[in-house]
């Protein structure tokens, strides 16, 4: 995994709620084997007319050339829906590391942490604040500190991440190397169970 | 202390916790299917590592299957890859797979509990989220990412951070023409699609003591539509008869020992939840949803709402779901014309399902321009639908009686709903697309989509019930 200290970039903001996992990565393109490439197949029924790569939807903030940069805003309940963790692949294969809105749904949250990817949760009020920003406006996520700025104004909030995932995403450490390094006190357990 | 159904279970699972972090909880029984196993198992051999335990993991093949003729070759090249992947790597790491042509085959949590593989008290995984569906044993089961996936294989825990506990109880005499899908699909419109994030949901009330064990796995089913990470359901006599003798489930002395274990899994009377909700089964009716989440439903005799009167979450969103829907808000959906009916799915593809379908529809017949598709949830299901005649009176009835499989569900193989296309679905997802681009589900019960297959519209079911 990428470990991931501090972002500054720009950011796509796509407006709307209850995002689910079927519009980030519809399930036509599960049939993968491995985890690379969904990049190109983010939010795809959303970017293209018809599923016609040369007939993109110019009001889709993804084929908009002002909005670029490794943060997506998004509105309230992001990632409901499936847990196909083809959804934290393809937002990071697109070039996202973080990915900020009001509530996220709870496996996504999970998925996304596991593939170095933030989700930053920032009170309504200040999500609203990002979305009144121009394409040009940076923010800063630092996960560090746990703040995330609005570089044009200076404002900030903070945001809540638990201490053993801050560690794991600041080293690029995983999940699965730790309960590995644990396997005796595992099979300890499975013994004394019985 | 006072503890609740899912502490009583988490607390046995936890082999260690980590300082201001995540549990580390061990997993009784791991679930895999084709779609978000390979990457899991590329993971492994990348390590350089077998599958720790493998007689607790069982694989079938589900998601992207075809649900017509499948003892022939998967045509689909992307399909057949990775179900040709599951079977190499189900060998190699010596996991029992029950895939295509096995008699156990079918959808991985409707075979999970007909085998007697669900068990009360224990915790269950499986890379889809719809896991949830095993809370209704009295079981820790959640729906996990394909790294967890890995992470299960690897050791058999996963990290994990305790949810919020939640208790919906319902209470009351459901009335005629109203099935089980109708009370979560309230519950949905009442809580909203993210009204349980955050939490493990623990249903509780006579009106759900009074349900099947099939009834209560298809409100369990849909506790992730409420984004709650699990749902659960305290066992019972219902539940110890239905697992008692099933394939795998425990027998002689053994069974007597868990049977022990199993009737101390319930919430004591003063434990403590950190939020509740209470309803009357009697104020819920036939429900359907118009928009495109699960939590956008109504009784389908009352008309779409306005944006006022939508649950708070939604408001924004309305407009936009309407104008994806074809819908008109402050109109009834009452007569809407249907093109599709699809019966099947996790939520509503098990044996009662079809006996219900089937005592409703039996010496009618569908509206000629609607294509019906009922889709057993198991190679057990569809065998018995055959031999309790169900498959006649379905074929009389002109539905076709396909083979088991995810199918409309979320449209990954051929079985898809055209776009701009209106289908009624017992399934659990009405989300933009999920049956196909551009397809328009509404959600509802088995009953209220066979009625829908008889007229052609959405009908209430009970005027067609005598
Ligand atoms: S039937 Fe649908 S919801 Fe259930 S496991 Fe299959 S795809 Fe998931």
């Amino acid at each position: 995994m990428k470990a991931l200290t501090t972002i500054q970039s720009r950011f796509v903001p796509i407006n709307i709620e209850n995002i689910d996992t079927d519009q980030i990565i519809p399930a036509r393109f599960l049939k993968a084997t491995t985890k690379d490439g969904f990049g190109k197949n983010l939010f795809r029924d959303w970017r293209y007319e018809k599923d016609d790569e040369t007939n993109p939807h110019a009001d889709f903030p993804l084929n908009q050339s002002q909005y670029s940069g490794e943060i997506l805003v998004a509105g309230k309940n992001f990632g409901c829906g499936s847990s196909r963790e083809h959804a934290a692949w393809s937002i990071l294969d697109y070039g996202f590391r973080v990915v900020v809105s009001s509530f996220f749904a709870d496996i996504f949250k999970n998925n996304a942490l596991n593939n170095g990817v933030l989700p930053v949760q920032v009170s309504e009020a200040f999500l609203e604040k990002i979305f009144a920003q121009g394409p040009a406006t940076e923010l800063l996520v630092d996960l560090e500190k746990q703040s995330v700025t609005i570089l044009t104004t200076g404002e900030n909030e903070s945001f809540d991440i638990n201490s053993y995932k801050k560690t794991c995403l600041l080293n690029g450490y995983d999940d699965i190397d730790y309960l590995l390094s644990i396997k005796p006190a595992i099979e300890l357990f499975e013994t004394e169970r019985r | 202390m006072a503890k609740t159904l899912f502490e009583k279970i988490w607390e046995k699972h936890v082999v260690k916790t980590i300082e201001d972090g995540p549990s580390v909880l061990y997993i009784d029984k791991h679930l895999i299917h084709e779609v978000t196993s390979p990457q899991a198992f590329t993971g492994l051999n990348n390590r350089g590592i077998k599958v720790f335990r493998p007689q607790q993991v069982v694989a079938t093949a589900d998601h992207n299957v075809p649900t017509l003729n499948q003892h022939l070759p998967i045509k689909e090249e992307l399909s057949r890859k990775q179900v040709e992947a599951l079977v190499k790597n189900c060998a190699e790491h010596g996991i029992e797979l029950y895939g295509l042509g096995h008699p156990f085959q079918g959808i991985v949590h409707v075979i999970g509990p007909e085998l007697g593989i669900t068990q009360p008290g224990m915790t269950i995984v499986c890379g889809d989220s719809h896991t949830s569906t095993h809370g209704a044993f009295g079981s820790i089961a959640f729906g996990i990412g394909t790294s967890e996936v890995e992470m299960v294989m690897a050791t058999q825990c996963l990290m994990q951070s305790r949810p919020k506990l939640m208790r919906i109880t319902v209470d009351g005499t459901l009335k005629k023409g109203v099935v089980s899908k109708d009370i979560v699909l309230y519950i949905l419109s009442k809580i909203s699609a993210s009204g349980a994030t955050g939490y493990a949901v623990e249903f509780a009330g006579s009106a759900i003591q009074s349900l099947s064990m099939e009834a209560r796995m298809t409100i369990c089913n849909m506790s992730i539509e409420m984004g709650g990470r699990c749902g659960l359901i305290a066992p019972d006599e219902t539940t110890f008869s239905y697992v008692k003798g099933r394939q795998f489930a425990p027998q002689g002395a053994e069974w007597d020992k868990k049977l022990a274990d199993w009737k101390m899994l319930f919430s004591d009377a003063d434990a403590v939840f950190d939020k509740e909700y209470h309803f009357d089964a009697a104020d819920i009716q036939p429900m359907i949803t118009y928009g495109t989440n699960p939590g956008m439903g109504i009784g389908v005799s009352d008309n779409i709402p306005v944006a006022e009167t939508v649950h708070e979450s939604d408001r924004s969103g309305l407009n936009k779901s309407l104008a994806y829907m074809g819908l008109k808000e402050g109109t009834p959906i009452k007569g809407q014309k249907i093109d599709y009916v699809f019966i099947g799915s996790c939520t509503n593809s098990r044996i009662e399902d079809l006996r219900m379908v089937a005592s409703f529809v039996k010496g009618k017949k569908k509206a000629e321009e609607v294509e019906v598709w009922i889709v057993p949830g198991s190679k057990q299901v569809e065998a018995m639908a055959i031999e309790e005649g169900i498959d006649k009176v379905f074929e009389e009835a002109g539905f076709m009686l396909r083979q088991p499989g995810c199918s409309a569900c979320l449209g990954m193989n051929e079985d898809k709903i055209p776009a701009g296309k209106y289908c009624i679905s017992a399934s659990n997802r009405n989300f933009e697309g999920r049956q196909g681009a551009g397809a328009r589900t509404l959600l509802a019960s088995p009953l209220t989509a066979a009625a829908a297959a008889i007229t052609g519209v959405v009908s209430d079911v009970r005027e067609l019930m005598n």
